[in-house]
């Protein structure tokens, strides 16, 4: 073969795959009546690879339980790993979005990881929704659109509550905060702190301590010495299952009452833990001991699928496929109407959530919830879990504050916690 | 005061568990000079060995015991069926040793999950004892008295046994230990599995008060890299005197200069490396 008849048929090699390649960038104009197409992401490797099951496991569990349809046509999920990595979900989520031409994203565990997507379906209006992630700006300074926290909750929404209960009902008067060094930690505490310091309350210190702490023992010994009336743990995964551990056997359980933000005393960290983690008081929507028949429905449920009781993530991925449906539903099925299929999303009013309590969104996206004060029980059969208090009704993204003004205060960091100085 | 000695007794107790792992390390490194980065990946695999082992028979003896042996006997299967065959080349045993503990992690994620266990730990040591007016958890002052005596034990084996003879000839000098005659290869094989051995024990130690999860192991292999590099590889005062400081800085540090928590330890050990390149008790070969 000459250098000539080489380039020629070379060239028709190119131009023949060119025509083939351009196949299946084309969208068919009416794909409806095909199948909808979900991307589920989820940590399945990485740090965080078990709450990322227990995601796929209870998203799935929906729709395991009513049927893989909507308005007549097929419900695909395609899940895909994020590995508990920015670059990694980025990555995934470029390949569901073009190659696997899905309908819409759900998904997402850490906070940096749903950062990455959110950037990403900003520039291509693929509706993206995020019952894990809960950084505060999502729904607040930075509002994207098409970016939907359907089921889920900003971090700055729980501690509330909470902090109203340590002062008003407890007497709570000083308080100690311990917390991972990240935006999560900033944003769960400056909840707590400007709220409990507006009521009139002492901030006395902040511990911020690097993700993955071994050895919590110089902030146990600090603490100790600090004499607060409460502690407000924030903790998430292996750090709040080795907080709590330390805290009781460097005998600070029984003397300094413990409070905590939900991932404290989530399923995914006591059902390995024993009588260290007996008492903890916490703030959540969901609480899996609560007697409200939809949720001992759902519970037993989930128990009896995978055999242990569901965390905060199977839970809110449950109820996030279920918002879909509805959704979905509401449009007949016709999500390739991106914007109809948004305000769809927007104005669902869950009824029959495994809450019991009808949820809905605020105007920014965000759900409106009953939040329960929760406590850390023994159940009969020895497993712990976390049963209502109290219940404080329809918490917003923003408490008892005006959300216009709200949005004007800086975002919580670690600098600033919106504490009012006594 | 009393503050002061609180925290010194964290760092020592955190000291204690690093020098039990670290030491599995230094031997394995400073003889065959392998630095094995699955060191940390049998922690955590002697750690969840351990648990099951605990969870069955409620007794700790047992777990460790068994997480010993389970592990030593996978450090049997790497030496003999791995290492072997890269010896001298640190490039191939880098990447083999790196390679490896990603296999066991993943393998460790898919059977036991990415939920953080505790291996439990007998009643009598659970809670905390009052010593003077100083009020302290028991299972740590227990975690100290054993890494003395794996000190000690470790002491007498190198330097009145053959087998400690033999390890103490070659870390100076493996050519000539087997020029003279000796198999050194056995000599390898026994070291690795003890080594392999310490870092299975100390899983389960550790796992008892820091818990097992999936990336449990490269972060206690980064204090034992950096308790060996202070001490200096290969000798056993060494990595006490190494673990000693590691512990401290890092519990002092998080007092003192709580948001440079992980430069107090890796600038100090930068620093002490310009000066002795070897560390601090470390000998040219």
């Amino acid at each position: 073969m000459n250098r000539r008849k080489f380039l020629s048929s070379a060239s028709a090699v190119v131009a023949a795959n060119a025509v083939t390649a351009v196949g299946p960038f084309v969208r068919p104009a009416s794909a409806q009546g095909g199948p909808i197409r979900i991307g589920l992401l989820a940590p399945l490797t990485g740090v965080v690879a078990a709450g990322g099951k227990e995601m796929v496991e209870g998203f799935n569990l929906y729709w395991d339980q009513h049927g893989k349809k909507v308005a007549g046509r097929e419900i695909e999920i395609i899940v895909e790993d994020d590995a508990s990595n920015p670059d990694t979900a980025l990555q995934k989520a470029r390949r569901l979005v073009e190659q696997r031409n899905v309908n819409m994203l759900i998904g997402d565990l850490l906070a940096n990881t749903g950062l990455a997507v959110a950037e990403y379906v900003k520039g291509n209006g693929v509706p993206y929704f995020i019952p894990i992630i809960a950084a505060d700006d999502l729904t607040q300074r930075k509002r994207i659109p098409n970016v939907i926290r359907i089921a889920g909750y900003s971090a700055s929404q729980m501690p509330r509550p909470l902090a109203d209960y340590a002062y008003h009902k407890k007497g709570y008067r000083k308080v100690v905060t311990i917390s991972q060094d990240y935006t999560f930690g900033y944003e769960q505490c400056g909840g707590f702190c400007q709220t409990f310091s507006e009521n009139g309350g002492q901030v006395l210190h902040q511990f911020w301590q690097p993700l993955n702490t071994a050895d919590f023992s110089p902030y146990l010994a600090q603490i100790q010495s600090l004499k607060p009336d409460v502690v407000y743990a924030m903790e998430t995964g292996a750090d709040a299952n080795r907080f709590i551990q330390q805290y009781a056997n460097f005998g600070l359980k029984g003397k300094i009452p413990m409070l905590g933000c939900m991932n404290l005393t989530d399923q995914s960290v006591i059902r390995t833990l024993g009588a260290e983690c007996d008492g903890i008081v916490s703030s959540a929507q969901f609480c899996e001991g609560s007697t409200a028949p939809a949720t001992e429905k759902f519970v037993a449920e989930y128990e009896k699928a995978f055999n242990k009781l569901p965390s905060l993530y199977g839970f809110s991925m449950y109820s996030g496929a279920m918002w879909l449906d509805a959704g979905m539903k509401a449009v007949n099925g016709n999500v390739e109407d991106r914007p109809k299929f948004l305000a769809a999303i927007r104005k669902v009013v869950l009824n029959d959530s495994p809450l019991g309590r009808p949820v809905r969104l605020d105007d920014y996206g965000n759900p409106i919830y009953d939040v329960y004060i929760r406590e850390v029980k023994r159940r009969p059969d020895g497993k712990y879990w976390n049963v209502p208090l109290e219940t404080v009704p329809n918490v917003s993204q923003f408490g008892k504050y005006d959300p216009e003004t709200y949005l004007k205060q800086a975002s919580y960091s670690r600098t600033f916690q919106g504490i009012k100085k006594s | 005061m009393s503050m002061t000695v609180f925290q010194a007794m964290n760092g020592a107790t955190f000291a204690a568990l690093l020098f039990i792992v670290a030491s599995g390390f230094t031997l394995i490194f400073g003889l065959m000079r392998i630095v094995n980065l699955a060191h940390g990946a049998l922690y955590l695999m002697g750690g969840y060995f351990g648990l099951v082992v605990a969870h069955r028979t409620d007794s700790f003896t047992l777990a460790l015991a068994a997480a010993a042996l389970a592990v030593a006997a996978i450090g049997f299967g790497t030496y003999t069926l791995l290492l072997r065959f890269v010896g001298g080349n640190v490039l191939r045993q880098v990447l083999l040793t790196l390679g490896l503990a990603l296999v066991l992690d993943d393998l460790a994620l898919v059977i036991w999950g990415g939920d953080a266990f505790t291996v439990p730990i007998p009643e009598a040591l659970r809670g905390p004892v009052q010593v003077g007016s100083l009020v302290y958890p028991k299972y740590r002052l227990f975690l100290l008295l054993f890494s003395v005596a794996v000190f000690i034990g470790l002491a007498l084996l190198l330097r009145h046994t053959r087998l400690g003879a033999l390890i103490r000839a070659g870390v100076d000098d493996a050519e000539m230990v087997d020029a003279m005659g000796i198999d050194i290869q056995r000599v390898f094989v026994y070291t690795f599995m003890l080594g392999a051995a310490l870092a299975g024990i100390g899983g389960v130690l550790g796992g008892a008060f820091l818990t097992l999860y999936p990336t449990a192991d490269s972060d206690i292999l980064v204090f034992s890299l950096a308790v060996v590099i202070i001490g200096g590889r290969g000798s056993l005062a060494g990595t006490a005197i190494g673990s000693l400081f590691v512990g401290m800085l890092a519990t002092f540090g998080q007092v003192w200069f709580p948001e440079l928590a992980y430069f107090v330890i890796f600038g100090p050990m930068a620093l002490l490396l310009a000066f002795r390149p070897l560390g601090l008790f470390g000998r040219t070969a």
